[in-house]
Order: structure tokens, then sequence, then C-alpha cells
């Protein structure tokens, strides 16, 4: 019974809550990845495009509210994620226009378009506090537990509750559909086919006569879409505050590089990497362990190898480690 | 007399501001092999990327099949039928072989691109074998072919080569001119830069030797091969 209560606490605490932001971060260094193969810079903005297309599913979510439309148990932010996604497909397709296109045409050194959209990634910032504030927002409804702690004790009998969040279900689920049908539309599709050719081989795509300027085009919007869900699905199943947007983009560079950028399979694992290792050294192992060792082995600790506070930390020790050590990534990016 | 089926007609011009060619002419005639030779330098592979639209001319023209086309530019060219696999970097290595050859036919729009795949891997039936698996993890002589394949799936009424052989072993480069024979008589006329200048001119209909960008000798190959200063000179002998 006791490694059974072990098990439970370490699903509980560690396995869910990994698997949902993990998710959430994969979904984040797809965008990041796709952006750096095919366009060929990090985009400092992708964490406020995360901030800037919530911020519009939110005020979609609160519009379908008031017109008393919901999507039953699950959120209504689902039903809003298409109206978010446009917006900000529209806009980074602005940005590009005013801002990365100008570049391009003088092929400028990548380091210039990182630093360019810096100042897109401020603009953005700004933008997102003029339409929705600095405050946090709950947009959340729907059914709260998928499964309720009360109703799994009941039914294992176990001291140890499993709770799990519909919002988390609901992240895990959606991730899985997105990665599916990216992976889907890279590997069979014309489009998405060219776009590898081009993120592969730039002279050689021209020369096979890909229309270079659409291709930049679907992976903007692709990108796009992907920064509004991943940022939806954080704002869900956390909460939404602009800043801690902004503060997502180190785990997820670091996801991206884990992985290897320019891989779309490395984004997926370097998510669940970076993940898991945040909530494994953050995590106070005290109740596992209390579980699993006699009592007068455990001390006062919390067994807990940092607190949450620098969560931060442990992304930047493995992004460093991955940059000395293996530069290119698990699955050999660029 | 009539023009020649692609002709690059008293090309002038270079990268930056130095002219590197110096009103040199190449063609090839339907059908036929071209081969283009010289020492290290002298403006082979410029002289090809010229008649391909990658350098600016200052002087002279490009005909292709009677139309000027000195002002389109290397995608231009291509939809009007002309192929190029570049020496280096001819390949997209992360996908798989036939990913390969369905990017070369991006622009087509017809249904027949299925049939040309398969005349392809009759051509080299290697690629067929190999048609799942990422064309980077193939040998130095299998990426030529998929190169090769790649560029002939436009249906290209030229096909250009830059250097197909290098790196590649002598064993392979038999059977790549062997094949690079067998378009040629499918009606393809072939436009090539070769190192080996003595195999390449066996199989040459016309040889052009550069020297610092301009033509020092013009004739068929066998000529070529039998003229005592191009042996001398050029040939080792």
């Amino acid at each position: 019974m006791d490694i059974l209560n072990a098990f439970v606490a370490f699903l509980n605490f560690v396995f869910v809550p990994g698997l949902a932001y993990g998710s959430q971060l994969a979904l984040g260094a797809l965008g990041v990845t796709l952006i750096f193969g095919v366009l060929r810079f990090s985009n400092f903005a992708h964490g406020d495009t995360m901030a800037f297309g919530t911020a519009f599913v939110i005020l979609f979510t609160w519009w379908f509210k008031s017109m008393g439309i919901s999507a039953g148990p699950l959120p209504t932010a689902l039903l809003a994620l298409p109206f978010g996604i446009a917006v900000t497909a529209a806009f980074v397709l602005g940005t590009d226009r005013v801002v990365y296109r100008f570049y391009r045409q003088k092929k400028a050194a990548p380091i210039i378009l990182v630093i360019a959209s810096a100042g897109v990634m401020f603009v953005m910032n700004g933008l997102v506090r003029m339409i929705i504030g600095t405050e946090e927002q709950n947009f959340a409804d729907g059914a709260r537990f998928l499964l309720e702690p009360k109703a799994f004790k009941e039914w294992s009998g176990l001291a140890e509750p499993l709770a799990i969040k519909s919002t988390a279900a609901v992240t895990v689920v959606v991730a899985a559909i997105c990665v599916a049908a990216l992976f889907w539309f890279l590997q069979r599709t014309r489009t998405g086919k060219s776009m590898r050719a081009f993120s592969d081989n730039e002279d050689l795509a021209l020369l096979s006569g890909i229309n270079p300027d659409r291709v930049v085009q679907v992976t903007w919007i692709i990108a796009a879409a992907l920064a509004v869900i991943a940022g939806t699905l954080y704002g869900l199943d956390k909460s939404y505050r602009p800043f801690i947007y902004f503060t997502l983009l180190l785990p997820i560079f670091a996801a991206a590089v884990v992985g290897g950028l320019g891989s779309p399979l490395g984004a997926i694992a370097g998510g669940y990497i970076i993940a898991f290792s945040e909530v494994i050294f953050t995590n106070a192992w005290k109740k596992v362990a209390g579980y699993l060792l006699p009592a007068d082995w455990l001390g006062d600790g919390l067994l807990q190898a940092l607190s949450t506070d620098y969560k931060s930390a442990v992304s930047f020790s493995i992004l460093i480690i991955v940059l000395i050590f293996m530069p290119t990534g698990i699955f050999k990016g660029k | 007399m009539a023009d020649p089926f692609l002709i690059g007609d008293g090309m002038t011009g270079g990268y930056g501001p130095v002219d590197i060619l110096h009103n040199c002419t190449i063609s090839v005639e339907k059908g036929q092999i071209a081969v283009i030779v010289g020492p290290n330098g002298a403006g082979k592979s410029t002289a090809m990327k010229a008649v391909f639209g990658m350098l600016n001319l200052r002087g002279g023209a490009v005909r292709l099949n009677g139309e000027d086309i000195t002002r389109l530019t290397p995608q231009a060219r291509v939809r009007k039928g002309m192929g190029f696999v570049p020496q280096t970097h001819n390949i997209f290595t992360s996908m798989t072989v036939e990913e390969n050859l369905e990017m070369g036919a991006f622009i087509r729009t017809d249904d027949t691109i299925r049939d040309t795949i398969e005349q392809i891997y009759t051509l080299f039936p290697i690629l067929k074998q190999k048609r799942n698996q990422a064309a980077g993890e193939l040998s130095g002589g299998q990426r030529q072919q998929v190169a090769v394949g790649r560029a002939l799936m436009t249906q290209p009424s030229v096909l250009m080569l830059d250097e197909p052989t290098a790196g590649v072993s002598p064993i392979v480069m038999d059977e790549l001119f062997d094949r690079i024979i067998e378009i040629a008589r499918t009606g393809i006329s072939i436009l090539m830069v070769e190192q080996n200048a003595r195999q390449a001119l066996e199989i040459a209909d016309k040889g052009y030797v550069l020297v610092q960008g301009a033509n020092r000798f013009t004739d068929t190959g066998k000529a070529l091969m039998a003229d005592p200063e191009v042996r001398r000179s050029f040939l080792g002998g």
C-alpha cells in the first residue's frame, strides 16, 4: 500500500503537472523551432506572441460568455481559440511585412533579425498591456476536475488523493492533436514538404521553384497558431499574466535548443525534458519519500532540491550544459 | 547558320566589378553533350552559372531555342526548361529520396509526376531501393544520382551539371557518365563542367577548353583529345 501511495503522490505532484506543463512548452518550442528552421533566426517575440494571442482569446471568451455561449464541461476558451489565432496570425504577418521582410531582402545576418525580434517583443509587450492590462486574468470555466481527488480516494481506498484538473487533460489532448496535425502537414502535404525543403536547403528550394514568400507566410501562420494554443493552454492551466509569458521565453528556448533548433521532434522532446526537470528539481519529495523510507531517515527537510522560485535556474542550467556539451541538441538541429 | 539549341553568346561579366568571363561562348545542340574543361580558375563554373543566370552579364546574350533569356532569373529559366545541378548542396539531405524528387517537380501542376519518378527510378535503380531513406545518408555517388534525378523532375530540355563526378570513385564516375549519355539519348541537351577532362571529352559531342575566362579551344570531343597542344597543356600528355 505504501508503494502505491508513493506512486499516486508521484503522479499527482510530478507526473500530471509535468506532462501538462511539458505539453505547453512543447507547443511553444515547436513555434520557435519552425521560425528558426525557415526564417533562420531565434524569435524573441514568441513569448509575447503567446501573451498577445491569449489576450484576444480571453476577450473573445468574455464576449462569448456575455452572449451565453459556452462549451459545456470544456473551457469556453477553446471556442475562442480560432478567433484568437486569426487575429494573432494577421498581426504576425503584418509584423513580417513591416519589419522582417525588410531585413530578409537585405539578406541581413541572423543576429540582426534576432535584435529586430527583440524590438517586436517590446512592442507586443506594450500592446498587450494596453489591450488587457497587467493584472492576472482567470478565464478557465467548465468542469474543474476530470478526476476529483475525493472520488479517487473513495474508489481506490488509498490515503493519497489523485487529482486531474480538466485543464491539464485538455492541454494534453489538444497538444497531441496539434502535434499530430503538424507532423501530418509537414510530412504529407505539398506545402509542408516545401517548408521542410526550404528549411533544409534554401538555394535548392528556390531552384526547384518553391515560392519563398509563401513558405514564410505559412510558417508565420503556423507559428502564430501554435503560440496562441500554447499560451491559452498555459493560461487555462495556471493563470494569465502577460509578464509570466515573457518569462516563459526562457524554458521555451531551452526546450527548442535541447531538442535541436530546427527539429520539430526535438522541440517536443525538449519541452518535456525541461518541464520534468523543473518539476523534479522543485518538487518537495518528502511526501513520496515518506511512504518509501523509514520515518527516522527523513529528517526535517522537505527534500526539495530548489525552491519553486528558482525554477528558471533549472532551464538555464540545462540550456548551458547542452550548449557546452552538445550544441546541436538531441536531434541534431542547427 | 541557325543558332544552337542553347547558347551563351560572347558572355562578359563576373560576380563583382571584375570580369571573370571575357567574350566567352558556350553552346549545346539538341540531344548532345557539351563539356567545359580547363585549368583551375579558368572560369568553367562561372561560365555555366552565367548561362543559367546566376551572375550579371555586362556583354553578350543567352538564347534558348532562339529566345533571348539573358534577363531571366534562374528560377524563370527553370520554368523555361533548364535544369541545373549545383556542384555542392545539391540535395535536400533531411528529406527522403522520393521527397527530393517530388520537390524537383514542385513547379509542375500536371498529374504525371508519378510517371516521371518511375522513369528516374528506371534510370537510377538504386534510388528506387532507397526511396524512403534520407538522401543525406546515401553515398557520394548515390547523392549525385538524387541530385541529377531532382533536376530531371521538371522534364527539362537542357540539363546543366556542375562537376557531377567531383569526389566520387572512378567506377562510380564511369557509371554516372553512362547515365548522362543515356539522358542525352532521350533528347535532353547536356551542358557539363568537368574536372576529369579526359573521360569527359571522350563522351562529349563538343568540348570547350577555357583559359582565364575565354575560349581557348573549341572542337568536337574527339578532335580535342587528338589535338597535341590540348593534350600537352590540359590532359597531361
